[in-house]
């Protein structure tokens, strides 16, 4: 197993003051909370902190993880030496549910939880979320994921396993952003003969190239020329069923929000397109070019910033 | 990946989706109790007078298991888990305007 440095995790010193400790903890809790943080690896991060604070809050566990001293570097390959526990006695886990902790932690310090599950207490499973990451064609479309989860087990010999699970789920045609799916009886294992709790799949949504998503919306910036928006036009625009011809109506401007209804993700009701026009002007970079814009300077007046007393 | 994976399907937690007041508590395993003091926070606004007549919609699930997480993990109180879902909302509102491409 990977040494884990819970000094380096909590970004404290080897030295640092238990309240030093607690408040590195407790920052980190806020910012890695997994339903306040929007990075992709807060659940990872959140974990591993609680797992660092759990063995650097309680002196004793603290005084045991020291006597590996400075010398191991994160990631290195790690055996505790035989009977390194002795002289040691472990108060066990609190609040953290220590079962999701790592391999590390749980060949250090395992014995408290392994007590706490032999108890022949009975307790539905615990609810489990985990994120799914897919492409906006997905949502659109619907999809099919195959969704690697650990499920912590209690081997024979009573310790707790990290077994890899693999879930393969469908997704469904109009998902949005954050929604969350409920497989029911697919979260953590129950304890005793408790039945088993659910896992809810958060779906995250890729950026897109092209679109922005709100919602069932699709928002879309389209570049269009001077002449098109003042005469008006039919363009092609993508949508995420295909291209669809877009009429701009004569005398639009710049940021001109056209809608292309039921055009965003299906749903009842579907979500619509939003089509933004953007303007963009030719560059004067010719002679004849600046010879035309200077006619239109003569010959179509107009002062954009009279309401601004200009 | 190889033909004939089964795939399982999941409920989708949207608007569609309708909890009772026992429904809601026994997904999130909390007591019903702790489930109205999410609704006198105004944390969670079910449709319906009496909490024997509340319905949730779906997404009211996540939102009472995110305080639920709150209240555990960073050791808030209701009053403080309801003021960080509620600037979680405004997040997010914000970002869906800068998506929409508003001002």
């Amino acid at each position: 197993m990977e040494f884990k440095d819970y000094y380096r995790i909590l970004g404290v010193s080897r030295d640092a003051s238990q309240d030093d400790i607690k408040r590195a903890y407790r920052k980190l809790a806020r910012k890695y909370h997994p339903d306040v943080s929007k990075e992709a690896d807060a659940e990872q991060r959140f974990k591993e902190v609680g797992e660092a604070y759990e063995v650097l809050k309680d002196p004793e566990k603290r005084k045991a993880y020291d006597q590996f001293g400075a010398n191991w570097k994160e990631g290195q390959e790690f055996r505790p030496p035989p009977g390194w526990e002795h002289g040691f006695e472990f108060s066990g886990g609190g609040f953290t549910d220590t079962a999701d902790f790592s391999d590390f932690f749980e060949a250090l310090f395992g014995r408290a939880a392994r007590a706490r599950h032999r108890s022949g207490f009975r307790a539905r499973g615990e609810d489990q979320v985990a994120r799914v990451t897919i492409d906006l064609e997905d949502a659109y479309r619907g999809a099919t994921r195959a969704i690697g989860l650990t499920v912590p087990e209690l081997s024979p010999e009573g310790h707790v396993v990290n077994r890899p699970r693999t879930l393969n789920v469908k997704i469904p045609a109009g998902i949005t952003e954050g929604q969350r799916i409920r497989l029911a009886g697919q979260g953590a294992p129950g304890i005793g003969n408790g039945p088993p709790g659910d896992l809810y799949l958060e779906v995250v949504i890729r950026p897109h190239r092209l679109f922005r998503l709100d919602k069932r919306d699709i928002y879309l910036d389209l570049p269009v020329t001077p002449w098109e928006v003042a005469l008006g036009a039919t363009v092609t625009v993508p949508t995420l069923g295909g291209n669809v011809e877009l009429k701009i109506p004569a005398g639009s401007q710049n940021d001109r929000k056209l809608r292309l209804k039921g055009r965003g993700l299906p749903g009842d009701p579907p979500g619509d397109q939003y089509v933004i026009l953007k303007l963009v002007t030719p560059p004067a970079d010719s002679e004849q070019a600046r010879a035309f814009y200077e006619r239109m300077a003569r010959e179509l007046p107009m002062n954009p910033r009279r309401d601004m007393g200009g | 990946m190889a033909t004939g994976t089964r795939f399982i399907s999941g409920l989708v937690m949207d608007e569609n989706v309708t909890l009772t007041l026992g429904e809601l508590s026994r997904s999130c395993g909390v007591s019903a109790e702790w489930v109205i003091e999410l609704v006198d926070e105004g944390v969670l606004q079910p449709l319906g007078r009496h909490p024997s007549e509340w319905r949730f919609q779906g997404d009211a699930l996540r939102r009472a298991q995110t305080a639920l997480r709150l209240v555990q993990d960073l050791r808030l109180n209701l009053a403080g888990a309801a003021l960080a879902l509620e600037l979680l909302d405004e997040i997010e509102e914000l970002r869906c305007q800068v998506r929409r491409g508003e001002p």
